[in-house]
């Protein structure tokens, strides 16, 4: 297969981030450029997500960066890995985030810039809730994360 | 001027004036190339009695509109652009982007312009300018989508914001191909609103992806005007204009016809359906689709004979049925005796309502109701299968025709008497087929026994002509039948401009009055 962009890019990218990787982030699994896992923990002291870490998943398609990866949270039992409680973020580990739908998204992020970006949702929240509608969401959504029309309820959470 | 105004947003004052005052001046989609002098117009009372005396009678139910092709399209969007380039004094790229900006609405972009330039040019995209518009190659420059330092060609647009030119290919790809976007596109720095212009795109990608980049600039364009709409018919490209008002459509139903022969709803978007007033329409086909159950039989093609009771199949378009075995002649839509059907007491159209006494209890009175509204539907669908099997008969007579002229010497327009009839058959069905969904809602009195005896004129002489139609093609050369059909097809027509412009004038002047509210 040709190089292409996606594949020289996400390369550049992961030679950075096991070279440094910021607080709060290890990278569990890059064996390929179509799927990435992630461990995040949350710097400040949230009572929130104290003592907790939570996995992300990334899927690249062969048009990233042009198009936004797929980002959601996958819960595991050992180690613990919980759906981190938020307003914004649904049970099955769907993220509503502006900056992954096509419209908010800019190929100038990259993946430490999205996991800094959701670091950050997840400090200055301090709802202990779900989203509106989660049960019904979570119960009939087939639909992959980034063909949902989300309703961004408000960018500042 | 009020800029709120949903008649003038986005249309110029000339374009106005072409709509309202100039169908006759079909050709050069407006000509306006003195665009300053459109306010020194001819006294509009001399100019236009003389012009209306000599051009083609015009119906009352008609309403004006222009038919524009894709060329015209991208004339007026180009007329429009060098318009604001010289009043303004900017670049056409930055002129094209404020018209969008401004959904193609002139006079609002100028007066805001003059106001404060400055807050226009930034929410329109078109912030402060750093630097030229041109291809670079720059030492030490490292791309922030791909991350190479390679020292290949890049490039910035006024913001600034700089990136290779390949991974501007690719995210002009992704947004036009993709996406589809195209009057939008920002800048691929988050959070920069800097707006995509032409002059740049063409200084970046293919002409593949130019082409359809202005593709899909004129399908905005014709999307963000309110006077423009697409012809709804597969696979044309044309567009249609037309100055109704959306509060007007209570009163007029403004009928458009494509030059690609599609007659369509410019309120809408529907198939013609004259005389009906839109929300009519609407509030019709909901209850037809929530009724659907009750009224499915009426699909079926066979019937049986109301005297012998042996099986009858509609098989053309025409409602006198006669029966092969005991040769009953009879209506296919109410069963009745056929050689009634002409005489002035017989009602095949009417619904006849029942004497109030027996309608006292609830359940009467919903069994009342549904009969009726069976009535209307079942002559509504009536006329759309016979539309189609008339169709159906004309094709395989077509066909015949074909032979017959090689047999009999006859030329191919010597035929053409049958595809004219064929036409206006098709044309009277639909207008007949809107008569039983608008005398659904009509409330009894004198208008409305009047419009039912012009509705019962036309669907008798449309079913005159669709009997005509059924007769052996042997008999179809016949000189007598010709004369026979072609009498017929211009008696159809007339009678269907009758009950349009009676039934036109009394929407206008609000006269009707409704028995079912819509
Ligand atoms: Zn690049
Ligand atoms: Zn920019
Ligand atoms: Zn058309
Ligand atoms: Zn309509
Ligand atoms: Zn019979
Ligand atoms: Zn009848």
């Amino acid at each position: 297969m040709a190089t292409t962009l996606a594949t020289k890019r996400l390369s550049k990218e992961l030679a950075k981030i096991t070279d440094i990787m910021p607080d709060g982030l290890t990278l569990v699994s890059a064996t390929d450029f179509t799927s990435w896992t992630i461990d995040l923990t949350v710097l400040d002291a949230n009572p929130l997500y104290l003592n907790q870490t939570f996995r992300l998943k990334f899927l690249f398609s062969d048009k990233y960066p042009m198009e936004p990866p797929e980002v959601v949270f996958v819960s595991l039992h050992e180690p613990p890995r919980p759906i981190p409680m938020h307003p914004h973020i649904y049970s099955n580990g769907i993220i509503c985030l502006d900056l992954l739908g096509q419209n908010g998204w800019s190929p100038v992020q990259n993946v430490q810039s999205i996991c800094v970006s959701l670091q950050s949702m997840l400090t200055g929240n301090s709802k202990n809730e779900r989203p509106e509608g989660d049960t019904a969401f979570v119960a009939t959504n087939r639909q992959r994360p980034r063909d949902i029309n989300f309703y961004y309820h408000d960018d500042k959470v | 001027m009020d800029s709120d105004d949903e008649y003038m947003s986005g249309l110029s004052s000339e374009g106005e004036d072409n709509i309202l005052q100039d169908e006759s001046d079909e050709e050069g989609s407006d000509g306006d190339d003195f665009g300053f002098e459109d306010d020194e117009e001819p006294e509009p009372d001399l100019g236009y009695s003389q012009k209306d005396s000599v051009k083609k009678e015009k119906k009352s139910f008609d309403i004006n509109f222009k038919v524009y092709h894709p060329a015209d399209i991208q004339t007026q969007q180009d007329e429009l652009i060098n318009e604001v380039n010289m009043i303004l004094d900017i670049r056409k790229e930055d002129a094209a982007i404020l018209l969008r900006h401004f959904r193609w609405n002139k006079e609002r972009l100028i007066e805001d312009y003059m106001d404060r330039p400055n807050k226009v040019l930034e929410s329109a995209g078109l912030g402060p300018s750093t630097s030229g518009l041109q291809l670079e190659s720059i030492m030490g420059f490292t791309c922030d989508i791909c991350y190479e330092d390679d020292g290949t060609q890049t490039f910035a647009m006024k913001c600034g914001h700089r990136y290779c030119v390949d991974c501007y290919k690719q995210y002009l790809g992704q947004k036009i191909i993709e996406e589809g976007e195209a009057a939008r596109i920002q800048c691929p720095n988050d959070g920069c609103k800097r707006i995509m212009d032409s002059k740049s795109l063409d200084l970046l990608v293919t002409a593949d992806l130019q082409q359809r980049y202005h593709e899909i600039l004129t399908r905005t364009f014709v999307e963000d005007k309110d006077h423009l709409k697409w012809c709804p018919a597969p696979d044309c490209q044309n567009a249609i204009e037309c100055g109704i008002k959306k509060k007007d459509l209570d009163k007029v139903v403004p009928t458009v016809a494509c030059d690609c022969k599609h007659r369509f709803c410019f309120g809408c978007g529907i198939p013609d359906h004259q005389p009906a007033p839109c929300d009519l329409v609407k509030k019709w086909l909901k209850k037809c689709a929530d009724d659907s159950e009750t009224a499915n039989w009426i699909s079926a093609n066979t019937k049986e004979c109301p005297k012998c009771g042996s099986t009858i199949e509609k098989n053309g378009g025409c409602n006198h049925m006669t029966c092969r075995k005991c040769k009953n002649e009879f209506c296919w839509m109410c069963m009745g005796i056929w050689s009634e059907h002409g005489t002035s007491w017989y009602n095949c159209n009417r619904f006849e309502e029942k004497s109030g006494s027996e309608a006292r209890d609830a359940q009467a009175k919903s069994r009342i109701s549904l009969e009726r509204y069976l009535h209307y539907y079942n002559r509504y669908a009536n006329h759309e299968l016979s539309a189609k099997l008339d169709k159906d008969l004309y094709q395989k007579t077509e066909k015949k025709m074909i032979q017959l002229q090689t047999a009999s010497g006859m030329s191919w327009i010597e035929v053409q008497y049958l595809n004219t009839a064929s036409q206006a058959l098709q044309t009277c069905r639909q207008t007949l087929k809107w008569t039983y969904a608008f005398a659904f809602y009509l409330a009894r009195n004198n208008l409305t026994i009047m419009f039912e005896d012009n509705q019962k004129d036309l669907e008798m002489a449309v079913e005159a002509l669709s009997e005509m139609f059924e007769k052996p093609v042997t008999e179809l050369a016949d000189a007598k039948l010709k004369v026979d059909i072609m009498d017929k097809t211009s008696y159809c027509n007339k009678r269907r401009v009758i009950l349009l412009a009676d039934t036109a004038d009394n929407l206008a002047n609000g006269v009707w009055s409704w028995g079912i509210s819509f």
